[in-house]
């Protein structure tokens, strides 16, 4: 006991002698947390590479900054299991000093670390995870959710998809708490245009064979076939469905969730004239294909989702908004973080929202033919770009509590 | 139309049919497993991890050394086969006088690893494997598109799943076979070579779990976690159909993925969980499981 006393006695002191600005930096070091789905079905979409994203905005913070800010970045696997999740953020927050927690793919995850941080005080910076709840009614003051959500999704692609005639639909979706938020927020964007929903069906996550669902979907003989499942499961979804001779039959498929990396996994010949919405595509500026590939060269050659694209941008922004607070105190850094403009060579100039909403354009891609491609990972097309104010849920449509209203 | 549970028939048919696809991947896989635990009394967990190994033979030949499909069938199980022979004389066959938990967790963390330093190397979105010139497109069966491909899958794993069972159980090396698990003394003093045998018995059952995986890889991805997410089930399989038993392996691998089929039609959440179901009430009733034999 004694000696513990005297040992935060001693790190009080050095923490008073190492200058004003980390006077209130609880034990000298931001620690930045990176969880995620390092070994399973999303590791290719955040993984190693976001704790990759999140160096590279300690580093170049810290290139520009005075401050003299000490920063420290651990990663971890929540192995798509949300109690799996919560054991590392408890773990984190109480016992290794862990003071943000970021990307955090996997909506049941991220709901379950939002409610716990939000108890402890603490931050966290979503990148991964889609559900738009985390702005809605499960809003929080110690969560931003960063890059995309359900509701970009759907308005982005459903509403595309139905003003060109796509107006039956048939949903397949991933029965947990992403795709179901997927598929309510595209079902709505698909009602509101005009379109009719004939039938869903819920398939385990993460799954393997999606013939049989993708049978019920030709057999309800809607003109689309929702995808609402990420990663693993849309590459095989996709991927079945051309075997199966689903889209020689007329019908499409729409992608809701598509990334990057399942593009590349999909190989061209396969994902060719998919439709659908991201935030980021490294292709976009100068700016954006100087920091891919300097990514790339650190992450096995491997080009960035925009989930780690968000993981980088969310830090540095979460690092500029420590400084400028002088503490590293959740609540009061997230609030700093909404009052200050954002601004990074990835998304651009933005902003966040009370509800904790942060705003950037979102884009409407199609996947290149084969033979309009240069080469690996020159994969889209940008059919329409929809600008910050329109991509994203109007804030007091959300039913998040801190709204005003 | 008719219907049965508010299901057209015609739509049931190609639930069933697809339900049999999945079941020959299960009867494939069991197969090896029920091969080397029959045999050896080896809980062999690598076995999702070589079933991916084939897969990816199968995708490296192609890539790198341009060798098709059925080349692939034919190099990868050999090639996954000798990784398997290599183990066993390395590491299990010290193993064979302990407990079997050593064994399971030998397997286990050798999967881990070998999948592991895949996704390290390849990523966890997989690689694209392109379905032979020769079964691309498919017939129309009236109730149903059926992809050449997934024919030949059923047709190949009967065959491969009967011609094994005759070998092990009809055959007179499926004899000494049988016999040098009973008693391995008195085999040995007839004068067959039983380290030999049960060497290459493993060999043989990993280069079963490889042919699966190159059967696989036009319908999956190609990715190191595809063996990992169907193991579990192939083990439940095992289970159901009774440890070590090969008929109970073919003949519960296919009747699952029937049973599987039609529980994605009524009731598609509980398609994961329901053969978990299955094999806690076939495990009350009967422990040795439906084939097996009490010891």
């Amino acid at each position: 006991m004694e000696r513990k006393l005297v040992s935060t006695l001693v790190a009080a002191a050095f923490a008073g002698l190492s200058g004003p600005a980390a006077a209130q930096i609880s034990d000298g070091v931001v620690k930045i947390g990176v969880m995620n789905d390092m070994s399973g079905l999303y590791a290719d979409i955040a993984g190693p590479g976001s704790v990759v994203a999140a160096k590279m905005a300690v580093e170049d913070f810290q290139k520009t900054s005075k401050s003299g800010l000490k920063v420290e970045v651990v990663g971890a696997d929540h192995q798509n299991k949300p109690d799996v999740g919560s054991n590392i953020a408890r773990q984190w927050y109480d016992v290794d000093k862990v003071d943000v927690i970021v990307d955090v793919p996997t909506s049941s995850v991220a709901l379950a670390v939002n409610q716990i941080t939000r108890d402890k005080g603490k931050a966290f910076l979503v990148s991964g995870a889609a559900t738009s709840d985390l702005t809605g009614k499960a809003c929080s003051p110690n969560t931003i959710h960063w890059t995309y959500d359900t509701w970009m999704l759907a308005n982005g692609t459903g509403n595309a998809i139905v003003k060109t005639g796509g107006d039956t639909w048939f949903f397949l979706t991933a029965d947990y708490a992403f795709g179901h938020a997927l598929e309510r927020d595209t079902e709505a964007a698909v009602v509101k245009g005009g379109g009719k929903v004939l039938g869903k069906v819920r398939h385990p996550f993460p799954g393997t064979d999606f013939s049989s669902f993708l049978l019920q979907a030709q057999a309800s003989k809607a003109k689309i076939i929702g995808l609402a499942n990420a990663g693993g499961d849309t590459i095989n979804s996709i991927k079945q469905a051309s075997e199966f001779g689903i889209t020689k039959g007329g019908q499409n498929l729409a992608g809701l969730l598509v990334f990057i990396t399942d593009v590349h996994g999909l190989g061209l010949q396969t994902a060719q004239g998919l439709i659908f919405t991201e935030t980021f595509y490294w292709d976009l500026n100068d700016q954006t294909r100087e920091w891919s590939r300097r990514f790339a060269a650190q992450n096995g050659g491997r080009y960035p989702s925009m989930v780690q694209a968000g993981v980088y941008s969310s830090v540095l922004h979460y690092l500029k908004a420590v400084e400028a607070a002088k503490t590293d105190d959740g609540t009061k850094v997230i609030a700093q973080m909404k009052a200050m403009p954002t601004d990074d060579p990835l998304f651009g100039k933005g902003s966040i929202r009370a509800d904790g909403r942060k705003i950037h354009p979102a884009y409407l891609v199609e996947v290149k033919k084969p033979s309009e491609s240069k080469g690996p990972y020159d994969y889209y097309k940008i059919r329409a770009t929809i600008p910050a104010d329109q991509a994203f849920r109007p804030i007091d449509q959300g039913d998040c509590p801190l709204v005003k209203k | 139309m008719d219907t049965i549970f508010g299901v057209p028939t015609q739509a049931l048919f190609g639930q069933l049919l697809i339900g049999l696809i999945n079941g020959s991947f299960y009867a494939l896989l069991s197969l090896g497993l029920a091969v080397i635990f029959g045999l050896l009394n080896i809980i062999n967990f690598t076995h999702g991890a070589q079933y991916m190994l084939g897969a990816f033979t199968a995708y490296l030949l192609l890539t790198k050394a341009g060798l098709g499909y059925w080349w692939a069938l034919l190099i990868a199980p050999v090639a996954v086969g000798i990784t398997g022979i290599l183990i066993e004389r390395l590491l299990l066959s010290h193993l064979y006088k302990l407990d079997h938990l050593y064994g399971l967790l030998l397997t286990f963390g050798l999967a881990l690893i070998i999948q592991g330093v895949f996704r390290n190397e390849f990523g966890s979105s997989g690689q694209p494997y392109p379905i032979p010139p020769q079964l691309t497109g498919g017939q129309n069966l009236g109730f149903m598109f059926l992809p050449n491909y997934r024919a030949w899958v059923i047709v190949a794993s009967l065959v491969v799943c009967l011609a094994t069972w005759f070998m092990i159980e009809r055959t007179k090396l499926g004899g000494y076979l049988r016999a040098a698990t009973e008693n391995p003394a008195l085999v040995q003093a007839f004068g067959v070579n039983v380290p030999r045998m049960i060497t290459l018995t493993y060999g043989f059952g990993v280069g079963l779990a490889a042919l699966a995986g190159v059967m696989a890889a036009p319908i999956y991805q190609v990715s190191p976690q595809m063996g990992a997410d169907l193991i579990i089930v192939v083990f439940a399989v095992v289970v159901i159909g009774g440890m070590g038993s090969i008929l109970g392996a073919i003949v519960t691998g296919f009747g699952l993925g029937l049973i599987e089929g039609l529980t994605k039609v009524f009731y598609p959440e509980a398609s994961n969980t329901v053969i978990f179901i299955i094999m806690a009430i076939v495990l009350l009733l009967r422990p040795a499981g439906l084939f097996g034999r009490e010891k």
